[in-house]
């Protein structure tokens, strides 16, 4: 193969791991807090929807950017993926467009139908969340379906909303005080468990569905190198735990200890899940490479993305600066 | 059970004439209160300063409503036409990648700062991020019309094995139609925002609600109107020409021309008979379909006979296109009286003309999809004019699935349109006074 045609398809799988990785960390807080919102009084969700209200539309673009480079790198795979994943993903579209509506309507159809809207907030966060672990738990057994298949989904679908909520209680740490410092606290610890169970679930499953990705990590000296990975999981897990159930009162002064954490724990699964796949781009059924568009696509798509990309990242940057400490009342004025 | 491809087309259908309302209102409104913001800045009038706060919230209404159906958009690409990006993916999938990257993070991020930074922020700063989602909302309609356009006027590519190759990215990019396209749409997205802006401020002035402001946003609303709607008119008859040149078969349905002939008459109205290959009831002008397509009275019209297997279910054109053009000069009709009435007899607007505005406050939508569903249903049987039938591509799940998400869509769709509507009301019905911006020290504010 040639120069271009090997690097660049290498390339755009890196950016798309990169999209995801953000995606989690930054619409995983949005849709946390979402899934929290009936735990509180009015006033309360005002508040963390505040904490929130700048930035959860460019937050969600990150999703539109993985799937876009999906698109444009891996038309083929783009193709498989989401044919194959045609429900969930619906169901999943239908939450996220339930959510990002109720966000404007329930401050501005009138007070009475407030209540209706906060539980379209929550329903339609609850129910991307779901969709989304249902689709990684799909994606990662390679779409084999069956009663182990669908369990398993299931499993996840049910841990991926509890990284959300940690990262969402995570954020609220960060962007709020008072009684709504103690409460994410509760919630981190509540959702610290079936967390961690998912992601040792998923550690554990992704060898057992391919016999590559095993011998990938198990054989001789390869296993060392990687112990690495899941011995800074493990770390930051104690870290974590730590802070939560222990040291809770550093959290203070250094609130955010836990989002950082759990930032940690999440760019590592996603290098780890990175090195199982690889060179596959759907386990076992499809190859980075045949997957791929023409080399002269993606070269064209190359410049657009080495030019515009650090521009995303440096206007995010701002505008998590501008609108940083801690939230106030949303207005337009 | 129903025909998957007919779902298919459905279902896509019914997403993108969902999510082409909301576009259609933000690219033009950004513009509008880029407008407001800067003629506060200029001479801080205080006024401008309540219309662009008015406004802004039902631009994020609008905006947010756009930014959740363009994800489903981007799915369904996916979902509904693996196919298409089997084959066509090396064109269409930079295409989109591009308005990703230019354009979605451009205004998702710095609408943050519009809607919300105005105490974070410098009076600069706070224009500046304006004027970028606005850039950012026709950088959006940049990219997709390229894309939509390259499926209806192909060009600058070379097909291999059935897999489409670039050829020429600027060969691609500004394809044949582009630029008609580009301009008509923006213009619509214009005239559909002015009228909105009119219909909604004569609504206020009805009620006996409207604000310092209300008036000068009618009349900004208005002025558009009148400015923009032969503009359009004039952009739809070259675009037509340039649909002529490059897909003959959709005119030939447009116009419900069934045999090739010279001299064609126009119809006015009819009702097409497919099956028989005429039209029924037709109310016609001799020789005026000739006269405006090829501007020649005894030009030459290719007929749907021309294209036994490849033409356009015609009804469904013919009918759209009247649809949309009837609107277009109830539009220019409408903004000139309206006009001459407020700026050359200096009237103060009678409950007659309020009436009249707020009745076409949403006539700029209705327009909007009957134009789309002419370009769209015109093109058809291919979903790439002349190089991939649309058959080809689709996927295939079962049609329980694809009926049950389809209603899943529409339920859903109806839904939101109810509540959009009903807060559009709601907010215009709130009395002036209740914005937090102090009232009696509306008329000049200190800079
Ligand atoms: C406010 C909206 C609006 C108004 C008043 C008009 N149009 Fe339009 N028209 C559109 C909004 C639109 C559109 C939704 O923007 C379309 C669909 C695709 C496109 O590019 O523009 C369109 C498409 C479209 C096409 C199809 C081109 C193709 O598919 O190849 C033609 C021939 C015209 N228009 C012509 C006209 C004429 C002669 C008008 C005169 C009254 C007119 N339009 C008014
Ligand atoms: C500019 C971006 C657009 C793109 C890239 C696009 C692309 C497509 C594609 C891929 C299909 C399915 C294939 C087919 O049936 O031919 C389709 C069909 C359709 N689209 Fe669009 N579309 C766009 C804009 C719109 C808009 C704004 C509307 C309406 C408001 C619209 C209305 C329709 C309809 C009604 C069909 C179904 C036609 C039929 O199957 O008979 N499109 N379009
Ligand atoms: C098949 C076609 C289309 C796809 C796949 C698509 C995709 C999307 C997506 C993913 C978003 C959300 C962006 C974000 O996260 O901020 C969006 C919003 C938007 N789209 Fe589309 N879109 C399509 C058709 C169109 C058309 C025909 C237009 C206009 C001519 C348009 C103009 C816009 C604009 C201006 C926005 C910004 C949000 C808003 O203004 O409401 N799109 N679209």
């Amino acid at each position: 193969m040639s120069g271009a045609a090997y690097w660049l398809p290498l390339f755009f799988a890196a950016a798309m791991g990169l999209a995801m990785l953000m995606y989690v960390i930054l619409d995983g807080f949005d849709l946390g807090i979402g899934m929290l919102l009936p735990w509180v009084d009015e006033p309360t969700k005002d508040l963390m929807i505040a904490a929130i209200g700048p930035f959860w539309d460019a937050n969600e673009t990150w999703i539109v950017l993985g799937v876009g480079i999906l698109l444009m790198a891996f038309p083929a795979a783009h193709g498989l993926v989401l044919t194959t994943l045609y429900i969930p993903v619906t169901l999943m579209l239908l939450g996220l467009v339930l959510r990002g509506i109720a966000f404007d309507f329930r401050v501005k159809a009138g007070d009475k139908h407030r209540a209706r809207w906060n539980r379209a907030f929550f329903f339609g966060s609850l129910l991307a969340a779901v969709c989304q672990g249902w689709m990684l738990g799909e994606f990662i057994t390679g779409f084999r379906g069956g009663v182990t298949g669908l369990a398993f989904s299931l499993l996840i679908a049910l841990c991926l909303p509890a990284l959300y909520i940690m990262l969402g209680s995570g954020w609220l740490l960060i962007k709020t005080d008072g009684e709504l410092f103690r409460r994410p606290l509760l919630w981190a610890r509540a959702a610290f468990l079936p967390m961690g169970a998912g992601l040792l679930l998923i550690s554990i499953a992704t060898p057992l569905v391919s016999p590559a990705i095993a011998d990938k990590w198990f054989s001789l000296p390869n296993f060392f190198y990687l112990a690495v990975v899941p011995l800074l999981t493990a770390i930051l897990f104690f870290r974590l735990w730590q802070v939560l159930f222990r040291r809770a009162e550093t959290l203070k002064d250094k609130p955010r200890q836990v989002y950082v954490s759990l930032v940690g724990i999440c760019v590592l699964a996603t290098v780890g899940l990175g090195y199982s796949l690889f060179p596959d781009i759907v386990i076992g059924q499809l190859g980075l490479w045949e997957a791929a568009a023409d080399a002269k696509s993606l070269m064209f798509a190359f410049w657009g993305t080495v030019c515009v990309v650090p521009a995303i990242f440096a206007y995010t940057f701002l505008i998590y600066r501008i609108f940083a400490g801690k939230a106030t009342q949303l207005t337009y004025e | 059970m129903i025909d998957a491809l007919l779902l298919s087309r459905l279902q896509f259908a019914a997403n993108i004439s969902f999510h082409i309302l909301f576009p259609t209102i933000s690219i033009g409104l950004c513009w509008v209160l880029l407008y407001f913001r800067t003629r506060f800045t200029l001479s801080r009038d205080r006024r401008w300063e309540y219309a662009y706060y008015f406004w802004v919230k039902i631009f994020a209404l609008t905006f947010a409503i756009g930014v959740v159906s363009g994800i489903t958009m981007s799915f369904q690409f996916g979902t509904n036409w693996p196919g298409f990006m089997q084959r066509a993916g090396n064109i269409a999938g930079p295409l989109l990648g591009y308005e990703v990257l230019t354009a979605f993070f451009l205004e998702a991020s710095f609408l943050g700062i519009m809607l919300f930074g105005k105490q974070r922020v410098s009076n600069r700063i706070h224009l500046i991020a304006s004027a970028l989602v606005a850039i950012g909302t026709t950088l959006s309609a940049f990219w997709i019309l390229s894309l939509n356009s390259w499926m209806q006027t192909p060009a600058g590519f070379v097909e291999r094995d059935g897999v489409l190759y670039v050829a020429d990215w600027w060969a691609v990019i500004f394809n044949p139609s582009f630029p008609y396209r580009f301009a008509h749409m923006l213009t619509a997205s214009l005239l559909t925002t002015a009228f909105l802006i009119t219909g909604v401020s004569a609504w206020r002035m009805r009620k006996g609600v409207d604000g310092p402001a209300t008036w000068d946003v009618f009349k900004t609303g208005l002025a558009m109107a009148a400015i923009l709607a032969p503009l359009q008119i004039l952009l739809g008859d070259a675009h037509g020409l340039n649909t002529l040149e490059h897909q003959p078969a959709k005119i030939a349905a447009i116009e419900g021309v069934w045999h090739t002939e010279r001299g064609a008459a126009l119809t006015l109205f009819g009702i097409p008979d497919e099956s028989a290959g005429r039209m029924r009831l037709a109310i016609t002008v001799p020789r005026v379909a000739s006269l405006i397509l090829t501007h020649d009275l005894d030009g030459e019209i290719k007929g749907l006979n021309e294209f036994p297997d490849a033409h356009p279910p015609v009804a469904m054109v013919f009918w759209s296109f009247r649809v949309m053009v009837g609107i277009g000069t109830l539009m220019l009709a409408v903004s000139w009286w309206m006009s001459w009435q407020v700026w050359l007899r200096r009237k103060k607007p009678d409950q007659r003309m309020l009436t009249v505005a707020s009745a076409m406050t949403f006539s700029g939508w209705v327009a909007v999809l009957a134009g789309w569903y002419v370009t769209e249903i015109g093109r058809q049987p291919w979903i790439v004019s002349g190089v991939l039938p649309i058959r080809e591509v689709v996927a295939n799940h079962s049609g329980t699935a694809m009926l049950s998400t389809l209603l899943l869509y529409l339920a859903m769709y109806v839904f939101i349109l109810i509540a959009y509507i009903q807060a559009l009301r709601y907010l215009a019905s709130k009395p002036a006074g209740s914005l937090s911006l102090d009232a009696a020290n509306m008329q000049q504010a200190a800079p």
